[in-house]
């Protein structure tokens, strides 16, 4: 039965049935991940408009960062996604176990995106870039920043999500749980793979 | 009511309805003073007015949120109140506390005040809001401090819901961030700094938590809906709430001498706190449209919708309007702010308050709901307190328009003084839809004291 309560008739929802489309998740998630991407839609284009009027200090600041780290972790955040993906499928067919492990490998993956970020930091603060530096480390750090509190997030939830899955929580009749957390995962990737390309590369 | 000691809510809503009327008074002195400077005058300046009047909104609404929280949590929890006795004990220490403090804004100089209470032990008076004297202040603590034990142990004892955690959530978030009014650095821009962390932390953060959860219990009260359907909204509101309001504390930031980035980020959080109080208003409406029973007590609903609607427009709309930067830049400390401030409060915290007590009180008074003429007549005071609160806020907005024009847009730029007579056609016009709330204000009393026929309250 669907589960989006949010939106439940006081009728009887009805049965799921193959044909039309289906909102993964719980509708209350979708809510929320549309706000976050509406903050981080707003913080682009501040970060857009404030280019337009310094292209030169951007892009000279832009050069200096670590774009080898910067693709390394889009990788890891795209293999995250993947590896949620396959969790999300070995529970459809019941597959518990194997769900959990895909979930830890995800995990993993989240895991290296926050070590290779602090590295990225450490050099940065080494460097004396900070808030105040300028205009584009500014927007360089509260992006990556906030982006990196989302993978906090987002891994807190996975970690649920495995418990859940050990647990023997999730199937076929009972995905409502592990499609909501995947939708939220999925959302912190996609950010990511609109803010690299925006901080790191495009110049 | 399900259980008896729900009952010591009732001295709260009574003392805080008393207290309003307070508030309501000393704003039509000010108000008036801003178009008569010497009105009352030695005997009530205006600066004594002010605090009174916006330190009796504050201690009113507490009043109102303690008054919610005995209510709500033994219903909440499934049990009694762990002490109704201690809850009682603090209602008189804390309206004894409250009155002398007033009374010592209104007969003490507010030096001899500070003198008299030990401002020189540990210095705090003297900001905005945060006027009280020391001895207040540690009064509050401990008053905040034994009513969160209260019911926290209420909350342990019983059943827990998600209404009621948001619920404890917000109360120790409110006691925690008062904390901070002790903390009083003589650097200005650090002062500045932390004031905020008591004050925006708690309309724009800890307070959101405790609207949310007021309203929350009252509609699955009144419509019957599923409780997991409203918590889920709840959770939804109340995460927007905190990811906007908490680094929105930036947009106090923008002009004080803190870091440029505040610009940035005061901007951009903050323009997207309207967001969970539309969430709050679609709730609202979203919840009552889908009711699957006809609540007797249609002044309540009507409470609850409003709150949705006037917290959206006064504290959402009325606030994105001078939230960013560039715009703050000329709006600041200008009447747009007062504006927003008025229909804010009143929209979000006065609403909610009256809500709850639109509920609760006919059941404590034995009685599912009030008779339909004692109803007719809230709903009187609903529209004129409402409307005449729109107008308050429209008059405050156009002042501030032309202020900020005068003052500070203009090639010529006038004085604050002078600028202050250009305006005063819409502090006549205010002050005048001051009368008309105070008119519903009274009406809304009155109300309680209509008979009629009515329903038992189911046990």
């Amino acid at each position: 039965m669907e589960q989006h309560t949010l939106s439940a008739s006081p009728v009887a929802a009805p049965e799921q049935t193959s044909a039309g489309p289906r909102l993964a998740g719980d509708l209350a998630i979708w809510f929320f991940i549309l706000a976050e991407l509406l903050a981080f839609g707003v913080f682009f284009a501040a970060y857009a408009f404030t280019r337009a009027n310094n292209i030169e200090l951007f892009d000279a600041e832009q050069a200096a960062l670590n774009r080898n780290a910067g693709a390394l972790n889009t990788i890891l955040l795209l293999t995250a996604s993947y590896f949620v993906v396959r969790a999300v499928q070995a529970a459809e067919h019941r597959l518990s176990q194997s769900c959990a492990r895909w979930l830890l490998a995800a995990i993993a993956c989240g895991g290296g995106f926050l070590m290779v970020k602090m590295f990225e930091y450490a050099a940065a603060f080494e460097h004396n870039i900070s808030l105040s530096s300028s205009p584009f480390h500014m927007f360089y750090l509260s992006l990556t920043f906030f982006h990196f509190m989302h993978v906090i997030l987002g891994m807190v939830i996975l970690v649920a999500m495995w418990n859940g899955a050990r647990a023997g929580r999730y199937g076929p009749g009972d995905m409502n749980g592990l499609e909501t957390g995947a939708a939220y995962w999925h959302m912190v990737d996609l950010v990511w793979l609109i803010l690299f390309p925006l901080v790191y590369v495009i110049h | 009511m399900q259980y008896k000691s729900q009952a010591v809510a009732m001295p709260y809503f009574i003392a805080a309805i008393g207290l309003f009327v307070g508030q309501i008074i000393f704003g039509l002195i000010m108000g008036l003073q801003y178009v008569v400077g010497d009105f009352l005058f030695p005997e009530i300046p205006f600066n004594v007015a002010r605090m009174v009047h916006t330190n009796l909104l504050i201690v009113w609404l507490l009043f109102g949120f303690m008054g919610a929280a005995y209510y709500m949590v033994p219903e909440e929890a499934e049990t009694e109140l762990y002490s109704p006795k201690l809850a009682l004990v603090l209602f008189w220490v804390f309206l004894v506390a409250g009155a002398a403090t007033i009374l010592g804004y209104l007969l003490v100089p507010y030096a001899t005040l500070a003198e008299m209470t030990g401002n020189d032990i540990l210095a705090t008076m003297g900001r905005e809001f945060l006027e009280q004297p020391l001895l207040t202040k540690i009064g509050i603590v401990v008053v905040a401090l034994a009513f969160l034990f209260n019911i926290t142990m209420t909350t342990l004892k019983g059943r827990k819901t998600a209404i009621s955690m948001v619920l404890l959530l917000g109360l120790w978030g409110l006691a925690i961030f008062f904390l901070f009014s002790f903390y009083n650095p003589t650097n200005l821009v650090r002062d500045k700094f932390y004031w905020w962390w008591v004050v925006h932390l708690w309309v724009e953060g800890v307070w959101e938590l405790i609207l949310g959860a007021l309203l929350a219990f009252v509609l699955i009260k009144v419509t019957g809906v599923d409780r997991e359907v409203i918590e889920k909204w709840l959770y939804v509101i109340i995460t927007l709430a905190l990811v906007t309001g908490i680094i929105g504390t930036g947009h106090h930031y923008y002009w004080i001498g803190t870091p440029e980035y505040w610009q940035w980020w005061g901007s951009i959080f903050s323009a997207l706190e309207p967001l969970p109080f539309f969430a709050m208003t679609v709730f609202a409406f979203n919840m009552v449209n889908r009711r699957r029973r006809e609540h007797p007590n249609k002044a309540a609903v009507l409470w609850a919708l409003g709150t949705g609607v006037m917290a959206f427009l006064g504290a959402g709309v009325w606030g994105f309007l001078h939230t960013l930067a560039p715009v703050n830049y000329y709006t600041h400390g200008s009447q747009i702010t007062a504006a927003h401030g008025h229909m804010a409060f009143y929209g979000a915290y006065v609403m909610v308050v009256l809500t709850i007590i639109s509920y609760a009180m006919p059941i404590m008074r034995g009685r599912a709901a009030n008779s339909n003429k004692a109803q007719v007549l809230e709903m009187w005071s609903f529209w004129l307190m409402t409307i005449a609160m729109v107008f308050i806020t429209l008059f405050l907005t156009a002042a501030g328009i032309l202020q900020v024009w005068l003052q500070r847009v203009s090639d010529t730029p006038m004085s604050f003084m002078m600028t202050q007579d250009q305006v005063s056609l819409f502090y006549w016009m205010r002050e005048w839809a001051g009368v008309m709330f105070f008119v519903g204000l009274l009406v809304y009393v009155a109300s309680f004291f209509v008979k009629g026929e009515t329903q038992p309250a189911k046990a």
